[in-house]
């Protein structure tokens, strides 16, 4: 058995025993860089000079709507949109992705037919016909195929603007998510699944217990992607009078003109949700990465109370290989 | 023969019948013919290796013993029940996915790759299929996979996970992983040609006591040293057909076909 400390260990100590000099060489110049950085902070100081000296900005107005009761109910609606549709887009695209893959040609074929539908249509008129679906199909019943009802609602009490929105995003992230999760679950490696079903474990088992699981490694950065491109389409309701952030900024600057601020006000609150997004994606991903490496990277913030705690220590002196090799 | 003269030889489960047995087996991938007549027999307790060139179908066997492969023509008895179908009033009815997992689940097998679970840790390797094929108490799956992992050296690595081990450990716990079932038959796939040389020998000391403890096994393989000190019968086997069977001593030593010479001329 090897095992690489020690030999790393050993090899520190031969070249401490008989270390060759130093290089010391004059480095390389690299003027075209300080041109270019140079460049860029020129243009950056122009950038926050015209944010500070630019009244139109109104960074006033813009600061006392940032936390208006009217911006942070645009807000809430924003993310429920894009949690509930995101839920709905991923337990549907494992679906029709496991569907797929299925052995039986009806079921592949249907899945294959959804996804050729709703990615290849806009998803501004799927939810402009979500929210016109009264117009299709005036009373919605629950009953027998072709036999009896025995629950009946009227469409346009049942098709809310938020509902329409909810089905038109959530149907039309199945779609992607679909495609995504089949990629997950190719890239995993034959053997496991066979490995699995020698065990005697039932197609079913092997899926949940070894194929997603590993699958997830492929499928968690896409899916981190399609969450925060959802946060933003999710703004396409406003055209069907769901009241999320765009809608809510765009209905207060119908009636004081402030147009630039408060769409300022609502890209910020995107970039935040983003942020968090994305710092959430990081942890997930790292939770699916075990196994995968010999050892996981440090976090962010890991490494800075690492870099923290170890300011003023000694440099870690070089492993005694003596007392390795006698453990 | 006909099926029902073999099935009567077979005997489900008397002690004098053997564990496997194959009569005229055929499997086909496509038009592709990759068993092409397979006659078989191995007893309880027997060690069976199986050696040929790469192509010679000696994997296949090992997967159409497993269920893993639907063979198309013959006949193949494990532990003297019918592989893949149920015979009844002379028709053969092809079994449920849930019998044959419940077949799978009494026949370990072990493959060149290792094919651990990559995000499972070494423990829960093991007491995944007890748990969730078997329904065992956890605590009691993992007090066997514990027994299992410590005979092979392996108890203090219960927690690492497989990329974390040496490709040789790594097959050892697939091993273990396979024993957890406590299987009546072990089927090994070349189980050492993936490992580097020097890994090669506590993988093949870990099957010699298992081959010690009774097992049943079938072990394709190319290390000739294992077949000749552990195996009861050596198969040779070339072109989709086993051409020799018989004690490796004799086969290695002076092989009786000619197709044996030349191949143990090429590897010996």
């Amino acid at each position: 058995m090897t095992t690489p400390p020690e030999s790393q260990a050993t090899g520190q100590a031969a070249a401490q025993a008989d270390a060759p000099e130093e290089i010391h060489a004059v480095p390389v110049r690299h003027p075209g860089r300080w041109v270019a950085a140079a460049v860029v902070l020129v243009l950056f100081a122009m950038l926050a000079h015209s944010l500070v000296t630019n009244p139109r900005f109104d960074w006033s107005v813009i600061w006392s709507y940032f936390t208006s009761t009217r911006v942070l109910k645009g807000l809430q609606v924003t993310i429920l949109l894009t949690v509930v549709s995101m839920a709905i887009g991923i337990v549907l695209g494992v679906i029709l992705a496991v569907m797929r893959l299925s052995a039986n040609p009806l079921l592949s074929a249907s899945s294959w037919v959804y996804i050729w539908f709703f990615r290849g249509t806009p998803v501004l008129v799927q939810l402009l016909v979500w929210f016109n679906l009264a117009f299709l199909y005036p009373k919605i019943s629950i009953g027998i195929p072709f036999g009896p009802s025995w629950l009946t609602a009227n469409a346009n009490n049942l098709i809310t603007p938020l509902a329409a929105a909810i089905l038109g995003l959530g149907l039309n992230e199945g779609a992607y998510m679909a495609e995504i999760v089949r990629a997950g679950i190719l890239s995993v490696e034959h053997g496991q699944s066979e490995a699995a079903q020698a065990l005697g474990m039932s197609s079913s088992q092997t899926m949940r217990r070894i194929i997603l699981p590993q699958a997830m490694r492929v499928i968690i950065p896409p899916t981190g992607n399609e969450t925060i491109s959802m946060l933003k389409t999710s703004s396409l309701a406003s055209v069907i009078t769901v009241t999320e952030l765009l809608y809510a900024v765009q209905l207060i600057y119908s009636v004081n003109f402030k147009t630039i601020p408060l769409l300022i006000v609502a890209s910020i609150w995107y970039l935040i949700v983003t942020s968090v997004l994305t710092a959430g994606q990081y942890y997930v991903e790292r939770y699916f990465a075990r196994g995968s490496a010999r050892e996981l990277p440090l976090t962010p913030f890991q490494r800075v109370r690492r870099y923290l705690t170890t300011w003023h220590a000694a440099p870690p002196a070089p492993l005694p290989s003596v007392d390795r090799d006698q453990a | 023969m006909s099926a029902a003269a073999g099935a009567g030889e077979a005997g489900a489960g008397l002690p004098g019948s053997p564990m496997v047995l194959a009569e005229g087996l055929h499997k086909r991938f496509g038009r592709l013919e990759v068993l092409r007549g397979i006659d078989l027999r191995v007893a309880r307790g027997e060690v069976v290796c199986v050696i040929g060139p790469s192509g010679s179908g000696k994997s296949t066997l090992l997967r159409c013993i497993n269920h893993l492969e639907k063979i198309n023509a013959g006949r193949l008895w494990v532990d003297g029940e019918l592989v893949g179908y149920r015979q009844h009033g002379g028709k053969l009815y092809e079994l449920r996915e849930r019998e044959i997992c419940a077949k799978r689940a009494e026949i370990g097998m072990v493959f060149q790759h290792f094919n651990l679970f990559p995000h499972m840790t070494v423990l829960e390797n093991v007491i995944e299929a007890p748990i969730r094929v078997k329904g065992s108490a956890r605590a009691e799956a993992i007090d066997r996979a514990r027994q299992l992992l410590d005979r092979t050296g392996l108890a203090e690595k219960s927690d690492a996970y497989p990329k974390q081990l040496s490709g040789g450990q790594q097959q050892r716990v697939a091993i273990a992983r396979a024993l957890a079932m406590q299987p009546k038959l072990m089927l090994f796939d070349e189980p050492t040609s993936a490992l580097d040389p020097e890994l090669v020998g506590d993988v093949l000391a870990a099957m010699r006591d298992l081959a010690t403890s009774g097992m049943t096994m079938i072990v394709v393989t190319h290390e000739m040293g294992f077949a000749r000190e552990v195996g009861d019968t050596l198969a040779f086997m070339d072109d989709g057909l086993v051409v020799e069977t018989g004690r490796p001593r004799d086969v290695l030593a002076n092989p009786a076909q000619e197709r044996t010479r030349a191949f143990l001329s090429k590897v010996l």
